[in-house]
């Protein structure tokens, strides 16, 4: 006879199970990505990936964790899959590769291993490659496949990545471009908006072409993630919220900031609302806990866009909240039943 | 509202819902597929002494004895107790240790009876005009019939009665049965549903309730049906049978209060303290076979079930049967039983041995088998995913609950309100990493209590060893000050000796005087003297008083203080 302790029946779920629908309901957002931007976002994703992977297998060796179990529990995968969905996809191999080896080595199992992690490891990766590498994290933006006259080869995409930073660089120049919130925010000081809008990086599309359907395929992934109940709703409308109404605020007129529109749309914000803030490990954990933690990570990606020097912050604003989700969490305590007046 | 108040806020959830809660397959069907069966005589009955909260009963039977059914074999200790009664006639073999029904695999004293199958009731009293007795003497059939609440708390159901009622105004009768596979409420209410008013009218006469809510889960439509039209014309005024969407843990009395009133019970209240009194729908039927028909508890309804058992169904059961007499009864494979479970999936144990009898809490009995309900999978780290925290029904956080219990921190998990968990199981359940939530808890809270335990009784210890050291040396002192007075006398009497008309005799407020030093230590320690000693200190300091007051008002006694009468 076996007595283990109640309860005795468990819904059938697992971490492997919450990890895989999550990277499942990237694969949309991932899709259109490489429809729009080449061939850049798959080997990224690759080498990100196989990065992680080896390099969860030797620490959990190393650490003498069971290698198989926590490998195939998905998490790695997911923070490799991350951090590749938001790096530029012409950058060079190693890039993805040392950004993977932070999120994995330092940010994940330097502090414990899955669910120990104060910080969001694919984001530890990408704040780390951004202040390290700067002129790759920004120069190496793709350009629009239908703005190129032949496109995104293969070739060119791996000579890109494989050449190096110097390595044929006319050839590196035609397939780039600056990126719509980065082309905005540096072209409104001295124009109008119409004039800035004229910039081949808006000219499809009605905000910034291709950027406005990867960020529908997030918004779609995201809600089948809402659907799955795998997150809850409070973190992305905080996120989208605390944006918004910055951007009201301080956006209303186009012709000095970058409008709404293209904050909600023209960058990494529904990736960031949907799949990075939603981290369950890092972020604060009750529901009104979460709709703070949001909401910072909202108005800190506004004020960092804005009156930063970086044109994307979703990175920087979510560690910072990761570092305030402790406190967060100690004053959003959920009132217990049938508590009574607490100071 | 500042930011932080809200931040605190209430929870904002309708006021017939509770927050969280699971939604589990329920698996009732197969065992109520049949009618409500009365289970065979067993060819022996084990009855614990201890199938209840409280004191265990004292037997007053002895091997040998015959006895009828319904005779009592073993009285009520005190108030929080309850008696047991022979379940059927037969012979007392003996008060032995027997392994029993808990999770901690211990014996315990049960009287055991081998049954003569002739089932010979005991002479009986029937009361089918109850009102005609006083209150007193129903509350003491109640107390004599070992009623304890059968849903599963086993609480003395007359010390709950005895409470306060003066300022209970509403019934709140729980016929939720929101635990899955369990049906013994649900078949006693389709089938039964008379007996179960009786009880509710007994009860009323005691209280004069104000109004009597019934709360049945909307998955059980046969027992609401039948519970409607059985509501008698006396109570209809006042009875309200109110159904609620299936939802694990409904039937959790705090949580039925909040479905049926909005009102929480204050955190280490009860629900007298709102006006209520809650009884499980099983209680109610026993209550009015003790008064109606003077029938102690000797039976109840048990689901037995599970794929292992190839006749599930509801069983009404005397207690003391052996599990597995009853578990092949109803078609058990004995042997072949991977497990089995007193008590729902989600809160019940798992037996380590079928020996044990059915007792009073004993609701259900269920034999899955591995595809059932697989073994519990290795843990997983906890990845935080908060899905338990959605699923506690008292908003409790879990997961940190889980790290205050791994770290040791037990004042951080005693803040976090781990004493308000119920464990139901909600958490684990849901949890993706397969961690043993309640388990942690029920750890840390077991901890918690033993540590305060010891902690007490360091406290007395230091107390006692206190007491003594201030008795030690509050005897020095009077040894020392004797001593000084004795010295004092001589030299005195020295002094006097060769000039017998020499200067006066010593101030009584001069620094040296052994009195008034004596008094002033004593109130000096009297100040900050334990409060366990401090009535002590004081009768010392008064006879000091009075002594120094005594010598002033005869100043010339001054030489022979009165106490030192004990060393002359």
């Amino acid at each position: 006879m076996i007595t283990p302790s109640s309860p005795h029946v468990q819904r059938a779920t697992s971490v492997q199970q919450v990890m895989l629908t999550v990277w499942a309901a990237t694969l949309p957002g991932f899709f259109a990505l490489i429809h729009f931007f080449g061939w850049g976002y798959l080997i990224n994703a690759i080498l990100a990936t196989v990065t992680a992977l080896i390099c969860e297998a030797i620490v959990l060796r190393l650490r003498k964790r069971p290698v198989a179990r926590f490998l195939s529990d998905g998490s790695a995968l997911v923070t490799a899959w991350l951090l590749a969905l938001s790096l530029p996809p012409l950058a060079p191999w190693w890039i993805p590769v040392v950004g993977s080896i932070a999120a994995i080595v330092f940010a994940k199992h330097l502090y414990g291993g899955v669910g120990n992690n104060p910080f969001n490891p694919a984001m530890v990766g990408y704040a780390l490659l951004l202040i390290s590498f700067p002129v790759a994290m920004t120069t190496r933006w793709a350009a629009p496949e239908a703005l190129l006259a032949d496109g995104h080869s293969l070739s060119t995409t791996l000579r890109a990545i494989f050449g190096g930073l110097s390595a044929e660089s006319p050839v590196i120049d035609a397939i780039t471009m600056a990126t719509p919130l980065d082309t905005y925010k540096t072209s409104i000081n001295g124009a109008l908006a119409t004039e800035v809008r004229a910039d081949p990086v808006f000219s499809r599309g009605w905000q910034a072409y291709g950027w406005e359907w990867v960020s529908l395929w997030y918004l779609i992934g995201g809600l089948f993630l809402l659907w799955r109940r795998i997150i809850t709703w409070h973190t992305p409308v905080a996120v989208l919220s605390g944006l918004a109404l910055c951007a009201l605020l301080f956006s209303w007129n186009a012709d000095l900031r970058v409008p709404l529109l293209l904050h909600m749309v023209g960058g990494a914000t529904l990736l960031g609302a949907f799949f990075i803030a939603t981290d369950p490990v890092s972020s604060a954990t009750s529901n009104r806990g979460k709709l703070v933690y949001g909401a910072g990570i909202g108005v800190l990606i506004y004020v960092i866009r804005t009156w930063g020097s970086y044109p994307d912050a979703v990175a920087f604003a979510v560690l910072l909240m990761n570092f305030a989700a402790p406190l967060i969490d100690h004053y959003t305590r959920p009132r217990v039943y049938g508590e009574t007046g607490r100071s | 509202m500042n930011l932080i108040s809200w931040m605190r806020g209430a929870r904002q959830t309708p006021s017939d819902d509770f927050p969280g809660g699971i939604f589990p397959p329920d698996r009732k069907a197969e065992s109520l597929a049949r009618p409500l069966e009365d289970a065979p005589l067993a060819p022996r009955y084990i009855l614990p002494l201890n199938q209840h909260i409280g004191n265990p009963a004292v037997p007053v039977v002895s091997g040998g004895e015959q006895v009828r059914t319904g005779d009592l074999l073993a009285d009520a200790a005190g108030v929080i107790s309850a008696s047991v009664h022979a379940p059927t006639s037969g012979t007392i073999i003996g008060i032995e240790n027997r392994p029993v029904a808990h999770p901690s695999g211990l014996t315990t004293a049960c009287v055991v009876l081998q049954p003569d199958y002739r089932d010979d009731w005991r002479n009986s009293d029937p009361w089918p005009d109850f009102r005609a007795h006083r209150h007193a003497d129903i509350l003491q059939r109640i107390q004599q019939a070992g009623l304890t609440g059968l849903g599963g708390a086993s609480f003395p159901t007359a010390a709950k009665l005895a409470s306060d009622r003066e300022h209970v105004t509403t019934l709140i009768v729980n016929g939720a049965e929101c635990e899955p596979y369990i049906t013994a409420d649900q078949s006693l209410m389709r089938e039964q549903p008379a007996r179960i008013f009786e009880g509710i009218d007994v009860v009323d006469e005691l209280y004069r309730f104000d109004a009597i809510l019934i709360g049945i889960e909307d998955n059980k439509p046969d027992a609401i049906e039948a519970m409607r039209a059985a509501v008698p014309v006396s109570l209809a005024d006042r009875v309200t049978i109110r159904t609620f969407p299936a939802k694990y843990p409904s039937g959790g009395e705090k949580q039925l209060i909040q479905r049926l009133t909005g009102l929480e019970v204050p955190s280490g209240g009860l629900p007298g303290d709102l006006g209520l009194l809650c009884h499980n729908v099983g209680t109610l039927a026993a209550i009015a076979d003790a008064v109606l028909r003077d029938q102690p508890l000797i039976d109840r309804v048990v689901t037995v079930t599970g794929e292992a058992i190839s006749r599930p169904g509801t069983y009404r059961v005397r207690l003391g049967t052996p599990i597995d007499f009853l578990l092949e009864h109803c078609g058990a494979a004995s042997g072949s039983l991977e497990r089995v479970i007193m008590g729902g999936p989600m809160m019940g144990f798992a037996l380590d041995t079928l020996d044990a009898p059915v007792v009073k809490a004993t609701n259900c009995l269920l034999a899955p088998t591995e595809a059932e309900l697989p073994s519990p999978e290795p843990a997983q780290p906890c990845i935080r995913c908060g899905l338990c925290e959605q699923a506690c029904p008292v908003g409790l956080l879990p997961q940190q609950l889980m790290w205050f219990a791994q770290a040791h921190e037990w004042e951080k998990a005693d803040d976090h309100h781990l004493f308000d968990c119920i464990e139901c199981g909600a958490c684990a359940y849901v949890c993706p990493s397969h961690i043993p939530l309640v388990q942690y808890y029920r750890f840390a809270k077991g901890t918690i209590r033993a540590e305060q335990a010891a902690h007490e009784q360091a406290e007395r210890a230091r107390q006692r060893f206190e007491a003594r050291q201030a008795r030690l040396d509050q005897e020095k002192a009077e040894k020392e000050a004797r001593r000084k007075a004795r010295a004092q006398a001589a030299k005195a009497r020295k002094e006097k000796a060769p000039s017998s008309a020499a200067g006066p005799a010593p101030t009584t407020g001069s620094p040296d005087d052994p009195l008034r030093a004596r008094l002033e230590k004593a109130e000096a320690k009297l100040a900050d003297a334990p409060e366990a000693h401090r009535k002590a200190m004081e009768t010392t300091v008064r006879k000091l008083r009075q002594q120094l007051a005594a010598r002033e008002q005869s100043p010339a006694q001054e030489t022979q203080p009165p106490q030192d009468r004990s060393a002359t």
